[in-house]
């Protein structure tokens, strides 16, 4: 095959050992300044019995080793400041640098959650700030900024409902969920004390309502609704979705991990909404990380309000302070205020864009979605037949017939550069391809995307071997998951 | 405007695409909304701002943030030196701007920094297993519970007054599902550590863990030792939380607790005003399947070469649903990664370097103030002040923040307040908050 394509050629990467490997005994990487008081005799001032040995295989290496191996290994990675990263469900946009700039600030970081209110005006301001501005974007009446991540918010958002509900004499039993729904919707019901019921989705990739009908009785305390939902589309019905709840006496919750395709131009509280988060570190731009930290910010109605967790920051005698006389308050889902330094992130991008600025974003990201469907649906089948907002779902019938699944599709990608899509999410598709470029990627590089997977149909024409062998020109091919599974092997010993 | 800068198509790219999208305008990509959905007016934000103004926002909003002045605040959240490489690290794209590795392939620059992390966990918990992080350490609380009751199919848990009480609030909201069982007990009010009597009274056939903190709330290093006997001797199972990561550089380490859980902070993570941080999970290798969260494994490639991947992904949300053993999806990954750093800058020598300057610090501090507890501390201890308001509202004039009055937390400890010192502190601002307190 040829090893140069659109955007790669090979080049050579380093290996590198472990630091546990590298390590020598008497190397080192610091230096403590002298002490200014007497050293304490620890066996004496703490007993013996309290003291530790010296921590066994722990790295002993010198301040070179530790640069040169953690950009080492920087460079087996692939980031969004490399390329598109399209994964479904994600949102991998480019995240701006000034917003790390920020997260730095002196006094931001460095304040102490504990320090006097007098002495983090600056701090709770920011806080209060941003869940006004995401109040205004949802379309709800309050926002938490405490939970850490959007399973975190979905926990804190189904508790509230079970607290409201408890309140009017029953918490009920069921929390409904589509069969599209994200794992963590049906895993986050059953930590708040629930039943899951799955409903079916429908020949358009909607929530199927005569189902969904037929599931909702007394005992039922929330829909779980992604929206757009997991295959890209606008559940069109949301309104009627939420009476139906509503009806019965029920809430509805939704899983605002795809709001990148609504802020701007639809707010779930205008539609029916009880209850939402959104993962700032998707639709805010927080960087991913390598998998965290992230920000699940919770927006709910003012019936919900009294249930938020505490504290809430509010205003008194024109000074921030935290409000802890909450009653009905579900109580802390975390210590402290939240994971602030990603709040500040995300509070930095909604500043950037303004108002007019965020609805651009949205509607460019409805844009390259929609366009990278129209340049591959003649050669990957479109999941449903339902217009996309920003992200497009295939299914892998057309290669499967080949002996091709989306997760050697996937592994092929690589090998021209870029990072796969998302594999085999939602469960409903049959071998899903979930494709989510972001408003943040130019045509150019969408182009090369389009080129590649085009390219890579051809091969499977063609050549499917190439296709079921990938990658072959990452520095690792091919990983064994199965086998690290069998006999799991999760730190390192010494031989 | 502003915000286009993020931006990247022109106006003729839009053109192009819309064209081969086969639509007209803009708002044919979303006119198919329902119309109630659809708003009809602009968000009302202000509009986008520059580079140069976001950071003189923030600039702004920091120094109304009490930049600059020396504090005695622990309690949780630790002032500790952050290496320079903790920052250059982790502001490398290749690691800011990836996803969760679970294109292996493509990842393994994170996958084996979450196996060293993993290790090094390991290595200072004194136990076998870690995962890839929790969110913080109150979180990992609540889940160590959790596991514990799938564990020992019990659902009762001890947990200790001496805990950080917002981790103990933490708890108290996951059993408000109605499943978990939680009920405290208290100190012994003379050394400050965990009332072992009580305990004894408490603990049942039905008691799935005792949950205590070391060292604790109050600074005291408690017995695990005793802990761990009587709760095994129940069935039981012992959680053991930390908030003072560097205190593993000096004390023994949890081995005889089944399940640890802690908070890393203290490594290179600044105070941030209480987040981002990044919460630990560790147990011994046969609870391995019932662990929480990300796993990295190691396995081999294609070519027979070390290589690492996610592993047991069937505990997780994502294979698992409601069958899950937690629903965390996103952790901490590259606060995880910045501790990772730390660790290995300072290595096995600096980090017990590093603890033994908190202890002589946190002693000398200590030396002549009017102590509440007897047990012996590692960094943070507690002392009686008539007014700690008072002793606070002096010391804030003089540019030092002191220590947390504990009343707040705990009625009977009005009179107290918890101090912390680190190798941050300077002789001379501990001279003036001993002098503040005598
Ligand atoms: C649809 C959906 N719901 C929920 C989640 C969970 O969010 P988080 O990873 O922030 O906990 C995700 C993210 O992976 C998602 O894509």
């Amino acid at each position: 095959m040829a090893a140069t394509t659109g955007k790669t050629r090979p080049n050579i990467t380093q290996n590198e050992k472990l630091l546990f490997e590298l390590s020598t005994p008497g190397k080192r990487g610091y230096q403590l300044p002298p002490m200014d008081v007497p050293e304490a005799d620890p066996a004496e001032t703490l007993g013996a019995g309290n003291v530790r040995d010296e921590i066994r295989d722990f790295p002993e290496v010198s301040e070179v080793e530790v640069i040169r191996h953690f950009t080492r290994l920087s460079t087996w990675n692939y980031g969004i400041d490399l390329g598109l990263f399209p994964l479904g469900s994600c949102t991998m946009k480019y995240n701006p640098r000034v917003n790390e700039t920020v997260a730095r600030t002196e006094g931001l970081a460095w304040a102490h959650p504990y320090q006097p209110e007098s002495l983090s005006q600056g701090a709770m301001e920011i806080v209060a700030t941003l869940e006004c501005m995401l109040g205004e974007i949802f379309g709800m009446d309050a926002v938490t900024l405490q939970p850490a991540a959007g399973a975190h918010g979905e926990f804190t958002g189904i508790m509230m409902v079970r607290e409201y509900l408890a309140s009017k004499g029953n918490p009920r039993k069921k929390v409904l969920a589509p069969d599209s729904a994200h794992g963590t919707n049906p895993a986050t019901a059953i930590i708040a004390g629930y039943e899951v019921a799955n409903i079916r989705s429908n020949e358009r990739g909607m929530i199927d309502l005569e189902s969904l009908a037929a599931a909702i009785d007394e005992d039922v305390a929330a829909l779980m609704v992604t929206n757009p939902n997991t295959v890209g589309v606008f559940e069109q019905d949301i309104a009627k979705i939420c009476g139906m709840l509503h009806g019965k006496g029920a809430q509805v919750y939704m899983d605002g991990a795809n709001m990148n395709a609504l802020v701007g131009i639809a707010r779930p509280g205008d539609f029916g909404i009880d209850v939402m988060h959104s993962n700032l570190h998707k639709t805010f731009s927080t960087p991913h990380g390598g998998g965290g930290p992230g920000a699940g910010a919770v927006g709910v109605r003012s019936h919900l309000e009294p249930f938020l967790p505490a504290p809430r920051v509010k205003l008194a005698d024109g000074r921030w302070t935290w409000d802890y006389a909450r009653p009905q308050s579900i109580g802390r889902v975390r210590a402290f205020y939240g994971n602030f330094g990603v709040l500040v992130r995300a509070l930095a991008y909604i500043l950037a864009h303004g108002g007019e600025g965020l609805k651009k974003a949205t509607v460019d990201a409805l844009l390259t979605a929609n366009y990278v469907r129209a340049r591959l649906e003649k050669r990957f089948k479109i999941a449903y037949d339902a217009p996309s907002m920003h992200e497009c779902v295939f299914s892998d019938t057309l290669q499967e017939a080949r002996g091709v699944r989306t997760g050697d599709v996937a592994k092929r990608l690589i090998d021209y550069g870029f990072h796969p899509y998302t594999v085999s999410f939602p469960l409903i598709v049959h071998g899903s391809m979930m494709i989510e470029p972001t408003e943040t990627e130019p045509k150019q590089e969408l182009d090369a995307f389009c080129d590649a997977m085009l390219a890579i149909a051809d091969e499977i024409e063609s050549n499917p071997e190439i296709v079921l062998n990938a990658p072959h020109n990452t520095r690792t091919p091919r990983v064994d998951e199965v086998r690290a599974a069998r006999k799991p092997k999760v730190r390192w010993q010494r031989e | 405007m502003a915000a286009l800068r993020y931006l990247p198509n022109s106006d003729q790219d839009r053109a192009e695409m819309l064209a081969a999208c086969g639509l007209a305008s803009l708002e044919q990509l979303y006119s198919h909304l329902p119309a109630e959905a659809l708003i009809e007016r602009p968000l009302v934000l202000k509009p986008g701002i520059s580079e140069y103004e976001i950071v003189d926002y923030f600039k702004r909003r920091g120094a109304e943030c009490g930049a600059g002045y020396a504090s005695f605040l622990g309690a949780g959240v630790y002032r500790h030196y952050r290496p320079v490489m903790c920052d250059v690290v982790v502001s490398r794209g290749e690691f800011l701007t990836s996803y969760t590795p679970y294109q292996a392939e493509m990842a393994q620059g994170t996958l084996t920094t979450i196996f060293e992390f993993q290790t090094m966990v390991s290595q200072l918990t004194g136990m076998e297993v870690a995962n890839a992080s929790m969110y913080d350490g109150s979180t990992a609380v609540p889940e160590a519970a959790l596991m514990a009751m799938r564990i020992t199919g019990r659902d009762r848990c001890l947990v200790a007054r001496t805990v950080h009480p917002e981790y103990r609030e933490v708890l108290h909201t996951q059993a408000r599902n109605a499943r978990v069982h939680v009920e405290t007990f208290g100190y012994d009010t003379r050394t400050g550590q965990i009332g072992l009597a009580e305990l004894e009274r408490l603990i049942d056939a039905r008691t799935a863990c005792v949950i205590v903190q070391s060292p604790n709330f109050f600074g005291s290093i408690e017995d695990l030792k005793a802990v761990a006997d009587l709760a095994h001797k129940h069935g039981a199972l012992l959680v053991d939380v930390f908030t003072e990561a560097v205190a593993l550089g000096l004390l023994a380490p949890p081995e005889c607790a089944d399940i640890v859980v802690g908070e890393l902070q203290s490594f290179a993570i600044s105070p941030s005003y209480g987040g981002p941080y990044a919460g630990i999970i560790a147990t011994k290798e046969k609870f391995i399947r019932q662990i929480p969260g990300r796993l990295v494994g190691e396995t081999v490639d294609a070519g027979g070469n070390r290589a690492f991947c996610l592993t047991l992904s069937t505990r997780e949300q994502h294979i698992r649903r409601e069958k899950a053993t937690s629903n965390i999806c996103t952790n901490q990954a590259l606060i995880a990664l910045m501790a990772t750093v730390f660790m290995s800058v300072y290595g096995k020598a600096g980090l017990r370097e590093l603890a033994m300057q908190n202890h002589s610090k946190a002693r000398y501090l200590a030396d002549g103030l009017d102590r509440r507890f007897t047990a012996p501390f590692f960094n943070e201890f507690v002392v009686r002040a008539k007014s700690p308001e008072a002793v606070n509202k002096a010391l804030l004039e003089k540019k030092i923040v002191g220590g947390l009055a504990l009343g707040r937390f705990y009625p009977e400890l009005e009179d107290s307040m918890l101090l912390c010192a680190t190798e941050m502190s300077a002789k001379a601002a501990m001279d003036t908050v001993k002098e503040a307190l005598s």
